[in-house]
């Protein structure tokens, strides 16, 4: 971070293009600075860390289904250990265990924070805004059948939903259910039909009509 | 190791506690009865994690899962519908 | 007593889910950097528990108030002060300074 005044502006720049800034913003920059001056960490440690969650993107998690769906033990693998099945692929999910859980015809899962907004961020992302929003975290869990409808989403009354609370040490990945007519396609072309909303349960991966 | 008090299977309620600080049980399943589904591991207790101290001894946490029709007055969907969630041990009790 | 804290919101009553998204910001992905470096193990300054707890303990109104970065920055802020790894003299000055630095460049940019 630069700390001269020559208008080198390339390291805080983003944060003026901010404007009108706000309390939080300036507290924000000044524990940057506070933290890099007393040498807990370094200005690169800080920026790689932003880095690293920028490669952190819903095609992970694509990817990882796609291979799921042409090859059920490697499903059997994500499902018995997400991280190391992961692993395999050349994707590294950190600490925190994420739980992989498997929509069939007969159960379609849906993942809630109702606490905070744990989510499996290493594998698709941050979160979006609406699963981080009071009204997302409030009904999910209480009418997810409605909360499902208004993302465009209608499951039978003989499939039961099943949410799943997100509460603790665990991150949850939906495993969407393959689509009809994909039968030929290869994981590269499966994986574009699996958005962040199908792996956080709210929608079905795409059909091949909508691609 | 810690011991494991319950195995899946086994019938649980939910501790009716309303303690004042951070827990990670969430209000509307007090007092619910589920079923354990299976262990999810052993973790630092976050109750004491909060407040910076280290979480130990580790305690066994469960994915127990509940009828939606039995946690919520009036759900709405089929009685299959069900919501798992994520409990530590110490709120759990063995029910019958 | 049957508290419910105010974080602790399944099965609440709410309006529709407002689907719009934003792409985040700069600040919150440094927000977001600085929490991870702080709980680093080798570091332990901070863990996703207290960072909880004290969003938690922001209040109902602070809590509604802030965005979710802004009450992790906020949560962040009040344990680094707390653990005595920054002053509150620290943190005015250094605010101060930030802002200060801030107008100016916007005014040079102009």
């Amino acid at each position: 971070m630069s700390h001269d005044h020559t208008h080198d502006h390339t390291d805080y720049q983003p944060d003026i293009e901010d404007f009108p800034f706000t309390d939080r913003m300036v507290m924000t920059q000044a524990i940057a600075e506070l933290i890099v001056e007393k040498g807990i960490c370094t200005a690169d440690e800080l920026r790689q860390q932003i880095e690293l969650m920028d490669s952190k993107e819903p095609a992970l998690g694509a990817r990882l289904v796609a291979k799921t769906w042409v090859d059920p033990e490697f499903k059997s693998r994500v499902l018995e250990d997400c991280a190391k099945a992961a692993a395999e692929i050349g994707i590294d999910i950190g600490d925190i265990p994420i739980k992989a859980i498997e929509n069939t015809e007969d159960v379609h899962n849906v993942v809630v924070c109702t606490l905070c907004s744990c989510y499996p961020r290493m594998l698709i992302g941050l979160p979006p805004d609406w699963y981080k929003s009071r009204a997302y975290r409030s009904r999910a869990v209480k009418e997810p059948r409605k909360v499902l409808e208004e993302f465009g989403t209608h499951i039978p009354d003989n499939v039961e939903v099943r949410v799943h609370d997100s509460t603790a040490d665990l991150r949850y990945l939906v495993l969407p259910a393959r689509p009809d007519g994909t039968a030929d396609w290869d994981e590269r072309k499966l994986a574009q039909l699996i958005t962040r909303d199908s792996m956080v349960g709210v929608t079905p991966a795409k059909s091949p009509d909508d691609t | 190791m810690t011991a494991l008090r319950y195995s899946p299977g086994d019938k649980v309620q939910v501790r009716e506690a309303y303690p004042p600080g951070h827990v990670r049980t969430p209000h509307f399943v007090r007092g619910c009865t589920g079923e354990v589904q299976e262990i999810a591991g052993v973790f630092p207790n976050p109750e004491e994690l909060a407040y910076g101290r280290d979480g130990l001894p580790s305690v066994p946490l469960y994915r127990v899962v509940f009828k939606q029709s039995e946690v919520w007055d009036g759900y709405e969907g089929p009685a299959a519908d069900t919501v798992v969630i994520d409990l530590y041990e110490h709120w759990l009790e063995p029910r019958t | 007593m049957t508290i419910r804290r105010h974080h602790d919101m399944g099965g609440l009553d709410a309006g529709p889910v407002d689907r719009s998204e934003h792409d985040y910001a700069m600040w919150e992905k440094r927000v977001d950097a600085i929490v991870k470096v702080l709980s680093t193990p080798d570091r332990k300054l901070l863990s996703t528990d207290e960072l909880r707890r004290g969003i938690e303990e922001l209040g109902p109104g602070v809590y509604d108030e802030l965005s979710y970065y802004e009450r992790w920055i906020s949560s962040a802020t009040n344990l680094l002060l707390e653990k005595g790894v920054i002053t509150v003299d620290e943190l005015g000055k250094k605010m101060a300074e930030v802002e200060a630095r801030w107008i100016k460049d916007r005014e040079t940019a102009e």
